[in-house]
């Protein structure tokens, strides 16, 4: 995973309630064993025509956001199925950070597990940052994770929030299973004691 | 100790440690892999050298992405084909325990799990898709996890979560004919929308949910992540118990006693804290369907489209007619009476016997409209021959209905059962987002009573005209 410090970028608006994970990448792109090369199918059906021709109103077939790395929507963002490949379409777009008033949970999780910053910023600041993206090419955003804030085209701050332990690995670029299987003698010990208190608790094994 | 609820309980049971910042690492009993969201997990595994801590937790099964017509020929779509042989190949170097796809117990998972009694009551049970939640009916903490998650189980059998709050939906009362537990849930996500539970823990409680069989929690708890939750659950209680007895890999003889006497200390306590409550009337509720494109756009089936010249904020309205425009719909029209184009009964919403004889119920004696194309896709092989066994597949047959082998299918389309642009199609299934079965496909989500009803007189029908 890559690591996640300080982004200075395009930022593209999408002005959208509840854009569903099946609208970030529809199931029948799922097919695919690898993480990657998602990103040509990011959006589809609102990038592309019924033809397969790009279609010009769609923000992301526009310049500057093309290259934008920065995705702001309104609520409820990544609602729906729990397909990682939400996350990796985005990514594969260049998409690392997603702001939005709120998030499904799944997806948020999803975020973070691959280096994609989410940040929960009320509605109406939500907006502002909008209108600073429709700026066009110099209208950059710059988000400070080290430092917790947001820097406008005009040079303001806005300040957000994060959990530690994510900022962490997110600042660090580690994926957490090495971090849990520090732990390895503690899964142990519950496991044991478990299967003591509950020796009930069948093991599945095929004939 | 404070009173707990449900959640708590099984959460506290699982912890093996906390962190410092309050995430814990949540001990995982069981782990449902499919062919969709698992190939780069073992990917991962493979690439660092790990292992896979318990394949006796793990089950795998194919559902997503498999045809659901005759399975003698090879699978003709070569990605698909790609998919399935890759989760061939990985249980087989894992040793995970795997029901393939010519074999009875084949099905969807979140119907198989409960199904052969691997989902238990007090477990904690994930699975990388979102509608894990369904095996919450069993009384367990259940939930949809994202690839990442779904490698981090495979080696360390935990995963790091923080607690959700505790959320409390009831609902009191007895409810109409022709009202399903597909019909309460898609009340209570109308009424509290498709963020209402997000960060929380869905309890459904009160006496119209008591009163369901295992196959309408399932609905229910099913249905959860609809409404943005984490998880649902119901509390395991005599129904629960006597669902679980017997089935192939539930606890036996006195260690089935021993897990009862265990699963009846989990429902709440006295006076555990909800962090929200809900509230519904179980008489209140009529059969309903979905009009839009989001499930918590839910009518009753007698009702009309709303008008988006009603909508105070300028946002909403324009999503409101977006909808309408995809929908191919008129504000004000009344929803019943619609033509449809494909009905579709399955999913793991909807696919199990229950459903399939109040389905057969409608059907008997009728026939599929002309021009209709109604599909019965069982929940699972087993639930397929225990059909036959009854002899709905031949009531369906005569009526006009397809009569298919277990899988996901239509639900999301990523086999080739899918509608093509325009179709409009009653489905049993969970979701409504634009293309969610085919590019332009317009769904309406309604109960199997009213997806039987909609295919014998070929439009959006309430279903209590034809009991």
């Amino acid at each position: 995973m890559d690591k996640f410090t300080v982004l200075s970028a395009v930022a593209a608006p999408l002005p959208e309630e509840n854009i569903d994970t099946d609208k970030i990448i529809p199931a029948r792109f799922l097919k695919t064993t690898k993480r990657t090369g998602l990103g040509v199918h990011a959006f589809d059906s609102m990038r592309y025509r019924e033809d397969g021709s790009e279609n010009p109103d769609f923000v992301l077939n526009q310049e500057p956001y093309r290259k934008a790395e920065i995705l702001i929507t309104y609520d409820n963002l990544g609602c729906g199925s729990s397909r990682e490949h939400a996350p990796w379409a985005l990514l594969d777009f260049g998409i690392r950070c997603v702001i939005a008033p709120s998030f499904a949970d799944i997806f948020h999780n999803n975020c973070f597990k691959n280096g994609i910053l989410p940040i929960v910023l009320p509605h109406d600041v939500c907006t502002q940052l909008m209108e600073d993206a429709r700026m066009g090419g110099n209208a950059r955003l710059t988000i400070d994770l080290p430092r917790q804030v947001v820097v406008r085209p005009d040079g303001t701050e806005v300040p957000f929030n994060v959990d530690p332990l994510r900022r962490k690995l997110l600042l660090e670029g580690l994926d957490d299973i090495g971090q849990t299987l520090q732990h390895e003698k503690e899964i142990t010990t519950f496991e044991e004691r478990r299967s003591k208190a509950q020796p009930w608790i069948p093991r599945i094994v095929l004939d | 100790m404070a009173p707990r609820t449900l959640f708590d309980k099984i959460w506290d049971s699982h912890v093996v440690e906390t962190l410092p910042d309050k995430t814990a690492i949540l001990y995982i009993d069981r782990h449902l892999v499919h062919e969709v969201t698992s190939p780069q997990a073992f990917e991962g595994l493979r690439l660092s050298g790990r292992r896979l801590r318990h394949p006796d937790a793990t089950i795998a099964v194919v559902d997503h992405n498999v045809p659901t017509s005759d399975r003698t020929q090879p699978i003709e779509e070569a990605e698909s084909r790609n998919q399935i042989e890759t989760l061939e190949r990985n249980v087989k170097e894992f040793g995970v325990p795997y029901f393939p796809l010519l074999s009875a117990r084949q099905g969807i998972v979140h119907v198989v799990g409960p199904e052969q009694g691997i989902s238990l009551p007090g477990m904690t049970i994930v699975c990388g898709d979102s509608h894990t939640s369904t095996h919450g009916a069993m009384g367990a903490l259940a939930f949809g996890i994202g690839t990442s998650e779904v490698e981090h189980v495979m080696a360390t059998q935990t995963i790091l979560q923080k607690p959700a709050k505790n959320m409390k939906v009831v609902v009191e009362g007895q409810v109409g004919p022709g009202v399903t537990a597909k019909d309460i849930m898609l009340a209570i996500i109308g009424h509290i929308g498709t963020a209402g539970g997000t960060g929380h823990v869905i309890e459904f409680a009160g006496s119209a949910i008591r009163e369901l069989d295992m196959a309408g929690r399932m609905t229910i708890c099913n249905m959860s992540i609809e409404a943005g939750a984490r998880a649902g659950l119901v509390a395991p209680d005599e129904t629960t118990f006597e669902y679980v007895r017997g089935r192939p890999f539930a606890p036996k003889g006195e260690g089935f006693d021993e897990a009862v006497a265990y699963w009846k200390t989990l429902a709440a306590d006295e006076g555990a804290h909800y962090d929200r409550v809900v509230e519904l009337r179980a008489e209140d509720i009529t059969p309903v369907l979905t009009w839009g494109t989001s499930p918590e756009t839910v009518i009753p089936v007698t009702g009309t489209v709303p008008d988006p010249a009603a909508e105070a904020d300028p946002g909403k309205r324009a999503q409101m007619q977006r909808m309408l425009d995809y929908m191919g719909l008129e504000a004000g029209q009344k929803i019943a009476g619609t033509p449809v184009d494909v009905v579709f009964i399955g999913s793991c919403t909807n696919s199990r016997i229950e459903d399939l004889r109040a389905a057969a119920a409608i059907a008997a004696g009728r026939k599929v409209a002309e021009g209709v194309r109604a599909m019965i896709v069982p929940g699972s092989g087993i639930v397929k021959a225990q059909a036959e066994e009854e002899g709905l597949d031949k009531v369906f047959l005569e009526a006009g209905f397809e009569w298919r082998e277990a899988g996901c299918s239509m639900c999301l389309g990523m086999n080739p059962d899918r509608l093509t642009p325009g179709q409009r199609c009653a489905s049993t299934s969970n979701r409504n987002f634009e293309g969610r079965q085919g590019p332009g496909g317009r769904t309406h989500l309604l109960s199997p009573a009213m997806a039987a009803a909609a295919a014998v007189t070929g439009c959006l029908t309430d279903v209590r005209e034809l009991i």
